[in-house]
């Protein structure tokens, strides 16, 4: 039996009286991985909130190798050596790497001489553990997502913690990153560091937790040995329920070509040559690594970003989209892949959401009618199973699946028949990706013609007719539903070598 | 960094090339007394623009400068005419405004007002409450050790300028090089990240905005000592003076981003133009069209480089697996 760096008992917390965790008891020992799982909204991130300091619980201890902590804040956690990297990237944008890396791990008087060749040297050495190429005199706000994320585990690095939480530190990374990151995690571990792991992507829990919690609705209703479970009853235990087909099947049958695009171009978004159709009725999956122009692909269909060379035909007219709103007159829709910046507008109600795609039809000369929108919500509501108390919450107070659903019901709303879905689940639990799953393919099958992009590869696989893949700006082929397995498709996605820049 | 010196560059070649345009078809703009009399007008909106540069950094913004300095220097004109001795009355002046700053501050950091809103209420509650206080007369009857601090009128000049160059070092070395300064850079740059890492983020706004008062206090005795009289209605437009300059000089109104030496040189350019129009002959009226004009260009051309470094971002594909 190891030691127990830090151990959490009975941890309650309730905001403006809704029960975020009620009793948690979770523990750490030294040398462990230890993953805590669950749906969106079962309480990950106020526990993790809770074991870093940003947030005190309502009642319940905390012990830091087997002291305990009465109350705990942030400069407390980093002071016994706890540090946390948060799912969303929490640097100075405007301040350089080493700045950035140099405020996690000092401390003193706020009058002391801030050294910058010192700081510079510390980065240097970080950056390079990490096996990462970075200026340290770069601006964060410069560095892309990934980078961001090294920044982010370089800093928990520098301050030679011996608890790291990290949350999703995996969501903004792809392929090799990832391998990197679990490189490190378990290296931290070998140096008998105890790593509180969460993620939705369970493959890699498995891979790199010795122990996984499970989070319900508030408690934790199991903690196992990582050997002694299986996907299938993790999952059971996630969702509280069978999930009898994760992946539904669909009868299929598509009909005549809706979407032809032909030779698209575009040197400010890196594609070249883009060829692909899409029929009425089916899904083709849009594969390939981050960075291969898939976004930016369906952002210049969609008529976000403008193209150099090329034709788009749809039901077989050529058609010429420059705006997003020329788009949606030929019958496009688009789900965005960050949807709380692009997808919905948070502070507004569900209602509102759902109906701002298709306002001229709840609408009278100008004039939204309330009771129309409130009936157009409702249907998005029952048709989706969004849960909510009304139709008149904000979707900011939604489950990050639920707020998918009323993006998804925004475009539902104007009937398109050509729906372009960017990381529909992304960030989203079990249960909700399921019945995403299950409304894309009831899409398809009333006859939409869906292009489904995903960096989930058993998803692509699953719910599409057929996967393109693409690579470098370009699609790489196409495979069809018989052909399409995760070999292939990472072969085609991977096949330069020329590919192994340094991120 | 490479950024903000970017708009600092501009902002000295814009005004290296405004000096070069007076040189040769007005020379007499840099007629000694001409330079001397810039440089005074020009010193009150420096101290008070320094103060302004924490606050915008910090993220929050205080308008309330110009009915601060006008209640700083009338404070200033009633302690000397009570024959206070001069220490006495810088420091109250400085006082004044350090409580004024201190009164925002709290509001602001404590209460979570959102501070364009406490400090509009602070710029028309305290013009008024002056405008009471002293029922429109202004201060006359200053002692002679009030004129120039005491010192002659040849090296008052001389004085002042070395103590705002000093005040502006000092600011500037401390946003560079103490901890302190980072942490109005960090908590301008993203506050809640700021608090994670265990700043005190309300203590930080609280204190620039307590510093920002107290310079704005220095600033009005330096302006006040110039005259006969104070006006009891001074320093109308100074927060839109001191904003602007330090929005060409290259801070981000969102905070974050922009430097002592950026604000000097935007005080510099913004106070060097409006005379520059008079020498030249061009109605004053286009002076203040002339300085919007600057406003919007450092503001759009800041749009166009976020514009170019987002679109290298995307073009570069993010070599990765």
């Amino acid at each position: 039996m190891s030691v127990s760096l830090l151990h959490a008992q009975s941890i309650t917390k309730s905001f403006a009286g809704a029960r975020a965790l009620g009793g948690v008891s979770f523990d750490l020992r030294a040398g462990e991985v230890h993953a805590i799982v669950g749906e969106n909204g079962a309480g990950k991130s106020t526990l993790i909130r809770i074991l870093s300091g940003a947030e005190s619980p309502d009642s319940g201890s905390l012990a830091v190798r087997g002291q305990p902590i009465p109350a705990l804040t942030p400069p407390l956690a980093h002071a016994l050596g706890i540090a946390t990297i948060y799912q969303q990237p929490s640097l100075f944008p405007h301040l350089s790497i080493a700045e950035n890396i140099a405020i996690a791990r000092e401390r003193g008087s706020l009058w002391r001489r801030v050294r910058w060749s010192e700081r510079r040297q510390q980065a240097r050495e970080v950056l390079a553990r990490l096996g990462v190429a970075l200026d340290p005199d770069r601006l964060v706000g410069t560095l892309t997502m990934p980078e961001q994320q090294v920044v982010e585990i370089a800093k928990a690095l520098a301050t030679d913690a011996r608890i790291v939480i990290m949350d999703e530190p995996t969501a903004s990374l792809s392929g090799r990153e990832v391998e990197r990151l679990l490189a490190i995690v378990a290296r931290l571990r070998e140096e008998g560091a105890g790593i509180v792991y969460i993620s939705h992507r369970l493959d890699e829990v498995f891979r790199v937790a010795d122990r996984i919690t499970v989070l319900r609705d508030g408690e934790a209703v199991a903690t196992r040995a990582a050997a002694q479970i299986d996907r299938g009853e993790l999952i059971r235990l996630m969702v509280g329920r069978d999930l009898a087909v994760v992946y539904p099947q669909r009868s299929g049958g598509a009909g005549r070509v809706a979407l032809e695009v032909r030779g698209l171009s575009s040197r400010a978004s890196g594609l070249h040559d883009v060829s692909f159709d899409v029929r009425r009725g089916e899904i083709l999956g849009l594969a390939g690594l981050v960075g291969s122009g898939r976004t930016e692909l369906a952002e210049t269909i969609f008529g976000l970003r403008a193209a150099d060379a090329g034709s788009t035909r749809i039901d077989g007219v050529e058609v010429r989209i420059r705006r997003p709103d020329e788009a949606m007159a030929h019958g496009i829709g688009y789900v965005p892949e960050d949807r709380r910046q692009h997808g919905v507008v948070l502070p507004m109600t569900i209602a509102a959401n759902a109906t701002l795609a298709s306002l001229d039809r709840v609408a009278r000369r100008g004039v939204v009618d309330a009771a129309a929108e409130q009936r157009a919500g409702e249907r998005a509501v029952r048709e989706l199973g969004i849960r909510t108390r009304s139709v008149d919450a904000p979707v900011e107070s939604l489950s990050g699946g639920n707020q998918q659903k009323v993006a998804l019901a925004r475009w539902l709303a104007i009937d398109p028949s050509i729906l372009i879905l960017d990381e529909p689940t992304q960030g989203v639990d079990v249960g909700a990706k399921g019945e995403i799953h299950a409304i894309v393919n009831r899409l398809a099958d009333r006859g939409t013609a869906v292009v489904l992009i995903s960096s989930e590869l058993p998803e692509v696989l699953a719910l599409s007719d057929r996967v393109a893949v693409m690579r470098e700006g370009t699609i790489a082929g196409v495979l069809p539903r018989g052909e399409a397995t995760a070999d292939r498709v990472m072969e085609m996605a991977l096949r330069d070598p020329r590919r192994g820049a340094q991120p | 960094m490479t950024s903000a010196h970017g708009r600092e560059r501009s902002v000295a070649l814009a005004l290296a090339a405004l000096a070069a345009v007076l040189a040769v078809v007005r020379p007499a703009y840099f007629s000694p007394e001409n330079l001397v009399d810039l440089l005074l007008s020009n010193l009150g909106v420096m101290t008070t623009a320094i103060g302004t540069t924490l606050v915008i950094l910090t993220g929050e913004i205080d308008i309330s400068v110009g009915s601060v300095f006008a209640i700083c220097s009338v404070v200033a004109g009633v302690a000397a005419v009570h024959g206070a001795p001069m220490p006495i009355v810088a420091l109250a002046a400085c006082a004044a405004g350090a409580a004024l700053g201190l009164l925002n501050g709290v509001l602001v950091a404590s209460a979570g007002i959102p501070s364009i809103v406490v400090t509009l209420a602070a710029m028309i509650a305290l013009r008024d409450a002056l405008r009471w206080a002293t029922q429109g007369e202004w201060i006359a009857g200053l002692p002679d050790r009030f004129q120039w601090l005491g010192l002659s009128q040849r090296s008052y000049p001389v004085a002042a300028t070395l103590a705002v160059a000093l005040l502006a070092c000092a600011a500037a070395w401390m946003l560079r090089y103490s901890a302190a300064g980072r942490a109005v850079y960090a908590v301008g740059s993203n506050a809640d990240a700021a608090r994670l890492a265990g700043v005190r983020t309300a203590r930080v706004k609280g204190a620039v905005f307590v510093a920002g008062g107290l310079l704005t206090g220095f600033g009005a005795l330096l302006n006040a000592v110039r005259f006969h009289q104070i006006p009891s209605n001074g320093g109308i437009g100074l927060e839109m003076k001191v904003v602007a300059a330090v929005v060409v000089g290259g801070a981000a109104v969102t905070g974050g981003r922009g430097t002592i030496a950026g604000t000097a040189l935007g005080v510099a350019l913004l106070g060097a133009i409006g005379p520059a129009l008079t020498f030249m002959g061009v109605s004053a009226y286009w002076e203040r069209a002339l300085q919007g004009a600057i406003i919007l260009a450092a503001v759009a051309g800041d749009a166009m480089r976020a514009a170019r470094t987002s679109a290298r971002a995307a073009a570069e594909p993010a070599a990765q697996v």
